[in-house]
């Protein structure tokens, strides 16, 4: 949005902004804890509300044309897209294209833990998507994998919904969060931190059961039970499309009149710099149809 | 009774050491600053967050209306305040910033809306 409102302002009046969700703003909207907004719009908003605040500058632009439920699912050197919406399949060559989808959360599966593969495991964002959208609990007792904000803010929301965080395991000797989340996540609820610990080992047959979480230093090890295990260890940028395109390092697309910014870029830890930078995109789009 | 904390005011984040009886700080050590006293004693006296949750919905296009309290609340009071905000039910439209609940425990707070839903 904010890439599509900077093109908009700097000239460009036929603009696209498609969408496989049913809603904009993205990630944001399952981000319902403040903490954004504190450079752009000088005041502490949740997500959603930060969303807002686009969402509502989109539908006052009147030639951005907004497409949701439209799921690109292919794309050419030449920018030739396609995507699918409900009712058919476009196809379209704009003059410009920016990319600004997002990122994917790194799994289980990329970091080795063993044991066996009990139902029970879930990327925390994808729980966060669960609890906040979709109204649902995936588990009563949790055991989170990794500290970095998304471990954390989710240990809380656990907590606030009625299940009991046993723990939350970092490999690292420090918290990769920031310290008002370490203090307002896990300390406020007594939820212990594994500082300088690796979850060793998942238990279960059918569903998770406990986990043996060891020492790094000393390799002592001791066991929680949990039902659930939430896996927070990194977002890595979503860019399947530009691959596909024929150009493997997103950051340089090298590929003229492509454009890329957000989490699919870089992974940012600030929405404020996704935004700061995704103008810049539409900026450079804009110049660069200028110049065409 | 010595309490230990994190200052959240500043990125440094200074360890405090805390002397309280009775929920009054008796002396603080560890701070670089004077906000690290203010927030100390704050966390001591009377710690407050906002509370961010969802609301269940009916008949709306969306499942859950994402919410936060207006103002802090007492940090002692959250789970209360998670325990009467699951059993509501929003059934009509509302745009963000609207009240979903108003004087959330009698607190003086109102919980209103962070997302517009129809
Ligand atoms: C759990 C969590 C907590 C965070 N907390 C904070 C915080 O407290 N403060 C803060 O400032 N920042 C926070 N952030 C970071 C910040 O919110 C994000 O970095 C930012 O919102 C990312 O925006 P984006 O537009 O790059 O990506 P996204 O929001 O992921 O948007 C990408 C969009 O592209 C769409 N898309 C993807 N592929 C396709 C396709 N093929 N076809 C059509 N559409 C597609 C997706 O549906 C999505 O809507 C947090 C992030 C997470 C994940
Ligand atoms: S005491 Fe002062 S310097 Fe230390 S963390 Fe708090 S605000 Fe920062």
């Amino acid at each position: 949005m904010a890439a599509a409102l900077a093109a908009y302002q700097a000239g460009v009046k036929d603009i696209l902004l498609i969408e496989r969700d049913q809603y904009l703003g993205g990630i944001l909207n399952q981000c319902i804890h403040p903490g954004f907004g504190l450079h752009h719009f000088k005041t502490d908003l949740t997500g959603p509300e930060y969303a807002d605040r686009f969402i509502k500058q989109v539908a006052a632009a009147q030639e951005i044309e907004v497409s949701l439920r439209s799921f690109v699912v292919r794309l050419t050197a030449d920018r030739e897209l396609t995507y699918l919406k409900p009712g058919g399949m476009v196809t379209l060559q704009p003059r410009a294209l920016i990319m600004a989808t997002g990122c994917r959360e790194r799994t289980r599966e990329m970091i080795h833990i063993a044991g066996t593969r009990p139902a029970g495991i879930f990327p925390a964002g994808l729980a966060q998507k669960m609890v906040n959208i979709e109204g649902w609990l995936p588990g009563k007792e949790i055991v989170v994998i990794g500290s970095g904000d998304i471990g954390l803010i989710m240990a809380r929301r656990f907590t606030l919904e009625g299940a009991r965080v046993k723990a939350v395991v970092e490999i690292q000797k420090e918290s990769r969060g920031l310290v008002r989340n370490v203090v307002q996540c896990l300390e406020d609820f007594q939820i212990p931190l594994y500082l300088n610990h690796r979850v060793a080992l998942i238990h279960g047959r059918d569903r998770v059961e406990k986990v043996t979480v060891e020492n790094n230093e000393t390799k002592e090890t001791f066991e929680l039970t949990c039902d659930t295990v939430l896996v927070s260890v990194g977002l890595i940028p979503e860019n399947e499309l530009i691959e596909q395109a024929g150009s493997p390092d997103p950051a340089k697309p090298n590929l003229p009149g492509l454009f890329v910014c957000g989490n699919s870029l870089k992974v940012y830890d600030l929405v404020d710099n996704v935004t700061r930078d995704s103008q810049k995109a539409g900026e450079a789009a804009a110049e660069y149809l200028k110049n065409a | 009774m010595l309490r230990k904390m994190t200052c959240i005011e500043c990125p440094k984040g200074c360890q405090l050491e805390i002397n309280e009886e009775g929920g009054r700080v008796i002396s603080l050590t560890g701070n670089q600053c004077e906000k690290g006293l203010a927030y100390g004693r704050q966390e001591i006296e009377s710690p407050m967050r906002i509370l961010t949750t969802t609301v269940l919905t009916e008949g709306l296009d969306l499942k859950l209306v994402p919410v936060r309290t207006d103002k802090p609340i007492p940090k002692a009071r959250l789970l209360e305040a998670m325990a009467l905000i699951s059993g509501a039910r929003l059934t009509h439209p509302v745009a963000v910033g609207e009240v979903v609940i108003k004087d959330l425990l009698c607190l003086g707070v109102d919980l209103i809306a962070t997302r517009s839903v129809q």
